[in-house]
């Protein structure tokens, strides 16, 4: 049977790749997060901007919430950093057997970062 | 269920194509953010913005995206054709880079090629809508 037409289907939950597997899952499910928050929020600020519509509005307050950015932020700063990450490995395949290392170098970015930005969230979430 | 693909042929294919602009896109809309920030911390975004205003500057840098904000007169270096040509570039790169890459993910699940050939004109036509309603945002604020 060709690699064409194998179905891998719950089986490849059992595969084992390692950090770079789950890279390449958070790097789809964050992607399609970003893709669909962005289409929204052109078609909210168009409903407010140039239609004066109230449905912008109740849009913008789920964009503007903690919990919504929170979310965000890890979409944006983790595709950021893996992708940046893909480019170069793919750009210098010379690079390629330090995968492991370029993975850590990224979640040692990651963490601070995102830790920073999760913290003034939750802060002004809590505070009001 | 997810699947492994074929391509049909080596050489130029949308595949390809689209393999090499994924890349550029990500570096370029990497560096345009860059510019974002950079131009608003230079404008004093560090005493007249918080944390998502900054972001909201970074990611489309619209005078009304910011409106929100403390900042005391948009007009002082906010608005301009610098701007606006940084505000087409990433809406360029960033709608076109997210809709192929939702055909990339959306291709790897769904098999049926009459399925496949519906849904890439469903994302072309979102594509061409997102990209004008933004760039009629851009040029009309």
């Amino acid at each position: 049977m060709s690699a064409g037409s194998r179905s891998v289907g719950l089986e490849g939950l059992r595969y084992r790749g390692g950090a770079t597997m789950w890279s390449w899952m958070l790097h789809r499910i964050s992607g399609v997060g970003l893709i669909v928050f962005v289409a929204m929020h052109v078609v909210s600020a168009f409903l407010l901007q140039n239609l004066g519509s109230d449905v912008g509005k109740i849009y913008n307050s789920v964009f503007e919430s903690w919990a919504f950015q929170s979310f965000i932020y890890f979409c944006v700063i983790f595709h950021a950093l893996n992708g940046a990450r893909i480019i170069v490995l793919d750009t210098w395949p010379k690079l390629l057997p330090y995968q492991r290392e370029a993975t850590w170098l990224q979640w040692l970015i990651f963490i601070p970062v995102y830790g920073l930005t999760l913290l003034i969230l939750i802060q002004r979430g809590l505070g009001g | 269920m997810l699947r492994s693909q074929t391509i049909p042929r080596r050489g130029w294919s949308l595949e390809f194509v689209m393999w090499v602009f994924t890349r550029i896109s990500g570096a370029g809309m990497l560096i345009v953010g860059a510019l974002g920030m950079a131009g608003a911390l230079w404008m004093g975004a560090r005493t007249q913005m918080d944390l998502a205003t900054l972001m909201r500057w970074t990611f489309f840098p619209n005078p009304n995206h910011i409106v929100n904000s403390n900042i005391p007169d948009v007009n002082l270096g906010w608005v301009g054709v610098y701007w606006q040509i940084l505000q087409t570039l990433i809406i360029f790169l960033g709608v076109t880079h997210g809709f192929n890459g939702l055909r990339v993910v959306i291709e790897d699940y769904i098999h049926s090629v009459l399925i496949n050939r519906v849904l890439r004109v469903i994302i072309l036509l979102l594509w061409i809508a997102v990209m004008v309603i933004a760039f009629y945002i851009i040029f009309t604020s």
